[in-house]
């Protein structure tokens, strides 16, 4: 059982509750964007998330109420949200179950963010392969507008807000803020050279705030108890609020688990999904979704928290924690992921689209037994030209896996070439010059 | 043409954006529920409809995997093969299926009915392994179930072991309150 108190998954959390109107309002739904709508001034309100220390929960954890303070203050023209809910981060699942269990919290954040931007447009752009989630939503957005909620004039107050659901089509990529955009534009999800930002030159080049639906859902729980409350929450100054950590991989009880930030991967691990699904010890784990460096077991007691992991080594990213058994093979999982990283490059910039096809050539060639020592050499060098020469931060996610298997299991790697090289039964300095000719 | 079809549909949705071109996706979707995948006419029309050139729309299809530029068959099945679905044992699914189906990823049935692909994460590693057909999602597969997907999707079109609203663990009763 929960020892820490839920917010996000407190209500889906009641055996039976399906996330209708009538039950969101029961437990004290909509209470907050009543409360705050016309009555607190939009500044107020991103003044408050701002003191809350609410951060993106999406990946890269960017101060919500500061990324809301960047847009210009006396445009007069359109402003847009989006709800980003494209979660597509292998090892992530959060956002598909707030949404399809407790859509109007996610509803009742937009409205919110909304209100305290100006926007009278919301976009939930959602991954085309959730069907069920995006009729989840249609449904709960016709029922928030027949009850008021949504359309002219919201609870009698002056503020119109229209919310619509966008799928997208299946393209990792278009996680990403500004490839979302794109693709919400209708074309192809090719990330923007950022500056300009979203927040000046957003949606159809106006001003523009997208929001992970986790962050968002928790809108009504700060504007309701509290910037202070929220703030007190987790790991202050910096990680505040609660998370929902998506456990997988080889534990006794995957899922979704909402703690406080700043408990511990052995508290979450051992105590929440309940420790190894077996009697093989853990090997090693990932702590924020694909794009998040491999751990090893002696970080299992690193908080979770943005600044622990990040001075362990790897980042808190998504929330994805996936773990590994001992006897899991890591050039084997750094290999499928360099697989899913190849399949999802948009093909925008040279380092990250020649870059992820070489890898995974040079690590299938490792796994197949046909590597040669030169291979480790070529990996860490592509890996140094990918990271940070891209326009997005898909270069700098890509090369996780790889330079931190390598780093941690360099030896696996080892042995994997010298069993090629033995059964070539030729000497190791000839291989290469042997294949390249 | 999807005009003569869908046009109050086609209405409601180039009413959602401000710009016409951000239709593009749920028109191109509304393509491919009538046919399956979007075909070039279909591509041609939405183009004219959306005051783009067919290249516009076609560069758009291209991106994206959710779209089918070739006819599938009846059930497309994917099987996700991302490591966290793999480290759960996804390979052995795609192995049943293929023993079952004759198919490997990329193949359909002579008859139509099946397509197989091994595909990217869906965001379910929680409850790995598993896999999309069509619209909905099969979670923690076994043998078992496959057989009695394959053999549902067979006979009725439709297997009740399909997915509803997503949350695991599964929330249970905690002693004391109601």
């Amino acid at each position: 059982m929960p020892k820490h108190e839920l917010l996000l998954l407190k209500n889906m959390s009641q055996p039976g509750y399906t996330g209708s109107l009538a039950e969101y309002e029961a437990t004290g739904g909509y209470q907050a964007l009543r409360a705050t709508l016309g009555k607190t001034a939009p500044a107020d309100v991103t003044a408050a998330v701002r003191k809350s220390g609410l951060r993106g929960r999406g990946g890269a954890g960017f101060p919500t109420g500061v990324k809301w303070g960047f847009l210009p203050k006396d445009y007069q023209g359109p402003r847009y949200l989006c709800c980003n809910a494209d979660e597509s981060e292998p090892g992530t699942f959060k956002d598909r179950q707030l949404m399809e269990r407790d859509p109007h919290q996610v509803l009742e954040g937009i409205l919110l963010a909304c209100y305290a931007i100006g926007a009278e447009s919301a976009y939930i752009y959602i991954r085309g392969e959730m069907v069920l989630g995006s009729k989840i939503l249609e449904r709960a957005i016709g029922e928030a507008r027949a009850a008021g909620y949504i359309g002219k004039s919201i609870l009698g107050t002056g503020t119109n807000v229209d919310v619509w659901v966008h799928r997208g089509a299946g393209a990792y990529i278009c996680g990403e803020e500004t490839a979302l955009l794109e693709s919400l534009e209708g074309k192809r999800g090719l990330p923007r050279i950022k500056p300009p930002f979203p927040a000046t030159h957003g949606l159809y080049n106006k001003p523009t705030v997208v929001n992970n639906v986790e962050t968002l859902a928790n809108l009504p729980h700060i504007l309701t108890r509290g910037a202070e409350w929220f703030a007190a929450i987790g790991s202050p100054p910096k990680s505040t609020g609660t998370r929902v950590f998506c456990v997988s991989g080889h534990v006794q009880r995957p899922g979704n688990y909402e703690v406080p930030m700043g408990v511990t991967f052995r508290e979450l691990v051992y105590e929440h999904a309940g420790g190894m699904r077996s009697d093989k010890p853990i090997k090693a784990f990932i702590p924020g979704g694909a794009s998040a460096p491999f751990l090893t077991p002696s970080h299992l007691d690193v908080k979770l928290d943005f600044e622990s992991v990040a001075a362990a080594g790897s980042m808190l990213g998504s929330g994805g924690v996936t773990v590994m058994e001992e006897g899991t093979s890591m050039v084997w999982a750094a290999l499928r992921l360099m697989e899913f990283f190849y399949h999802e490059s948009c093909g925008k910039c040279s380092p990250c689209r020649e870059g992820s096809s070489w890898l995974v050539q040079t690590m299938r060639r490792i796994m197949a037994k046909r590597g040669r020592m030169q291979d480790l050499e070529t990996l860490s060098d592509l890996c140094k030209n990918i990271a940070g020469r891209t326009v997005c931060a898909f270069g700098d996610a890509e090369v996780a896996p790889i330079q931190s298997t390598l780093k941690y299991w360099r030896e696996e790697y080892v042995s994997l070439i010298r069993e090629a090289e033995a059964a070539d039964l030729i000497m190791p300095e000839t291989v290469g010059a042997r294949r390249e000719s | 043409m999807l005009t003569d079809k869908y046009g109050k549909e086609i209405d409601e949705i180039l009413s959602r954006y401000p710009v016409k071109r951000s239709a593009l996706i749920p028109l191109l979707y509304l393509a491919q529920r009538e046919q399956g995948y979007v075909t070039e006419a279909a591509m041609k029309e939405i183009a004219q409809l959306l005051k783009l050139t067919p290249p516009q729309v076609y560069e758009t299809v291209t991106f994206y995997t959710v779209l089918n530029l070739k006819p599938v068959g009846k059930f497309h099945m994917q099987v996700c093969k991302s490591l966290m679905c793999a480290l759960a044992g996804s390979d052995t699914v795609i192995g049943w299926i293929k023993t079952k189906l004759g198919i490997a990823p990329g193949e359909s049935t002579p008859d139509g009915l099946f397509t197989l692909s091994a595909v990217e994460c869906l965001a379910s590693c929680g409850t790995a392994p598993m896999m999309q057909i069509n619209d909905d999602y099969y979670e923690q597969l076994t043998e078992q179930k496959v057989e009695k997907i394959l053999g549902d999707l067979r006979t009725t079109g439709t297997s009740d072991l399909k997915s509803g609203p997503y949350m695991w663990p599964l929330p249970v009763a905690v002693k004391g309150e109601k």
